[in-house]
């Protein structure tokens, strides 16, 4: 491994890295770009002839990679998450997903990682686009680590897949010790006045908010839910009977995300206030990613705020 | 060529497909009938001489994959593939007729032989592209054959996947145009027209060859002349009527999405010996 695990990687150079090193392992690994080559670092040169580049032509290139998983190979296909889930959307769900696919489809520069790009470029739908497809797995992961161990993960997982990572910057690590399974979420707090959960680079910002109410005598717990399809909904339940309200972060619109599966499984099986923050049913403006957190209102600061409105909420008393 | 005997034996059991067809359109009451009679030729021809498959086994790696990008016609693609053995032919009368049918109005890949769901016009071919590649790579000599409607190439994607497959030298793949000048709306021509089209397809890097879907020794020698130029993904324009075989609905723009009614499928069993409907 050429890169250190504990560091503060950026989800992109963390890909690059293990797309390489686990994809010219194995054969069946192919990647499919769209002028994206850069996802993909040394791959690309290193298993040329695994490296397709359909051009500026997304839905081309989705189909592509449904051909070639009809072929046995595992294509990772990536660009920004914006293009690939939406100009593509129908291949996505027609070509591959209905298929049941091992087609990787990677969804890079997502929310404001693609910070002064603006909204064309800002993917603040994608999840919930996503989470609405039949077979399809939603997977977002914290940091570099999670998203190389995603990667790997993903190589023995059956069924098409989306992973939803940020851009060049890098991110702060979120040190854990639980490994990254698919479909289980992985606790960073313990807690038991409430439960924070988030995915992406927010599950930093609910780590130190936890950390802060801490200093409070507020224990929240936080939860890391890489894996917003399939919900670990038994993890959602036990946090809902034994901390009694939930609080969902994520840098995504209010609809239809994590703040929504979540909702959807308390309402059912355990009735507990769910308050969910994320971006208000609209679009992004053109901003410096510290800007825009501050902006939507999704930094530690913020977390800790709406924390303690949920404590004192009439029904979570 | 085809000996004479050869071209009356293709041409007899293509009339069987085409029966096969209409008989499972009008028991259904639905069906894109005009559109499977106008490929039935070319379908039948490319599964009785060139394709190399073994129906016990559809899932054989080294198959050719025919790919109907055109799903709609997928009246022809069951009935060429019940008689070529793929399965039962008694399962024809589920088409659209029993709920969960491996025979619905879009080809689907629970029924043996299909190779990918299609239906939404500008995905197969470009499935197809993947698969030819998966073939270049792996070093295997199987053919994609994908067949596509003229009016499938107004769709953006047709020609993003013409430029990939020109570009990446997919000498491997086959392209059929279903020439019939029509679409659901209206003649091609007057919706939108696609013209020059062999020229098109030549200026986006493939060998092209204009034929006569209805003409058996044209289709025979177009399909054996594949690949046409080393190097080059090749396409068929093969001209064809829409509704071929059924008089009633030849070239009409309303039997894109039309069947007969009982009346008509009486006077028509007089003409073409259809039979009874229920066999």
């Amino acid at each position: 491994m050429a890169i250190d695990l504990t560091s503060d990687l950026s989800t992109r150079k963390a890909f690059s890295e293990a797309i390489t090193e686990f994809g010219l392992k194995d054969e069946r690994v192919f990647s499919v770009a769209a002028d994206s080559e850069s996802r993909f670092g040394a791959f690309r040169k290193e298993a040329a002839e695994r490296a397709i580049n359909a051009g500026i032509a997304e839905q081309n290139a989705m189909s592509i990679a449904a051909g070639l998983a009809f072929c046995g190979k595992i294509p990772f296909i990536s660009t920004y998450a914006t293009f690939l889930t939406m100009r593509a959307c129908e291949q996505i769900r027609t070509d591959i997903a209905f298929a049941n696919l091992n087609v990787r489809i990677v969804g890079t520069n997502a929310g404001f990682s693609s910070d002064w790009l603006g909204m064309t470029h800002q993917a603040l739908e994608d999840v919930a686009l996503m989470r609405s497809i039949p077979n399809m797995t939603v997977l977002i992961p914290a940091d570099g680590a999670a998203t190389y161990r995603l990667v790997e993960a993903l190589l023995e997982y059956e069924g098409p897949a989306y992973l939803r990572i940020r851009g060049t910057a890098r991110e702060p690590h979120v040190p854990c010790d639980e490994p990254i399974v698919i479909g289980k979420a992985r606790q960073i707090r313990a807690g038991n006045d409430l439960t924070i959960i988030a995915y992406g680079r927010l599950v930093y910002e609910a780590m130190l908010a936890a950390d802060r109410l801490a200093q409070e005598g507020i224990a929240a717990r936080v939860l890391d839910m890489h894996t917003v399809k399939p919900l670990d909904e038994a993890a959602v339940l036990k946090a809902a009977s034994e901390t009694r309200r939930i609080l969902t972060v994520e840098e995504h619109n209010i609809i239809g995300g994590l703040g929504s599966a979540v909702a959807e499984v308390t309402s059912a099986h355990c009735p507990v206030p769910v308050r969910r923050m994320g971006v208000p049913d609209r679009y992004g403006v053109p901003g410096s990613e510290a800007d825009l957190f501050a902006f939507f209102g999704l930094t530690s600061e913020h977390i800790v705020t709406e924390a303690k409105k949920l404590l004192e909420t009439e029904e979570s008393k | 060529m085809l000996a004479v005997d050869e071209l009356k034996r293709l041409q007899q059991e293509a009339a069987e497909v085409r029966k096969a067809a209409i008989k499972m359109a009008t028991r259904a009451g639905t069906g894109h009938l005009g559109p499977a009679l106008g490929i039935t030729d070319v379908m039948w021809v490319l599964y009785s001489r060139h394709l190399k498959y073994d129906p016990q086994n559809p899932s054989w790696p080294e198959r050719d994959r025919v790919i109907l990008s055109k799903g709609h016609s997928c009246l022809a693609l069951y009935a060429v593939l019940a008689k070529k053995g793929f399965f039962d032919e008694e399962l024809l009368k589920t088409y659209c007729r029993q709920l969960n049918t491996k025979l619905g109005g879009h080809p689907e890949r629970d029924l043996p032989g299909v190779e990918a769901n299609t239906g939404s016009l500008g995905h197969g071919f470009n499935i197809g592209i993947g698969m030819a590649l998966a073939a270049k790579v792996d070093r295997k000599d199987y053919k994609v054959y994908a067949i596509l409607g003229d009016g499938e190439t107004q769709e953006g994607s047709i020609w993003e996947g013409a430029m990939a497959a020109a570009h990446y030298g997919l000498d491997n793949l086959v392209a059929i145009v279903d020439r019939n000048n029509l679409q659901v709306s209206n003649f091609v021509d007057r919706v939108m027209n696609i013209e020059p089209l062999a020229d098109k397809w030549a200026s986006f890097g493939w060998a092209v060859r204009e034929i006569d879907g209805h003409d058996y020794q044209q289709i025979d020698t177009a399909l054996r002349a594949v690949p046409f130029i080393t190097g080059k993904p090749s396409v068929i324009i093969a001209k064809t009527v829409k509704g071929k075989g059924l008089p009633i609905a030849e070239n009409k723009v309303e039997w894109h999405h039309k069947v007969p009614t009982a009346e008509e499928y009486q006077a028509m069993d007089q003409l073409l010996n259809l039979g009874s409907l229920e066999d």
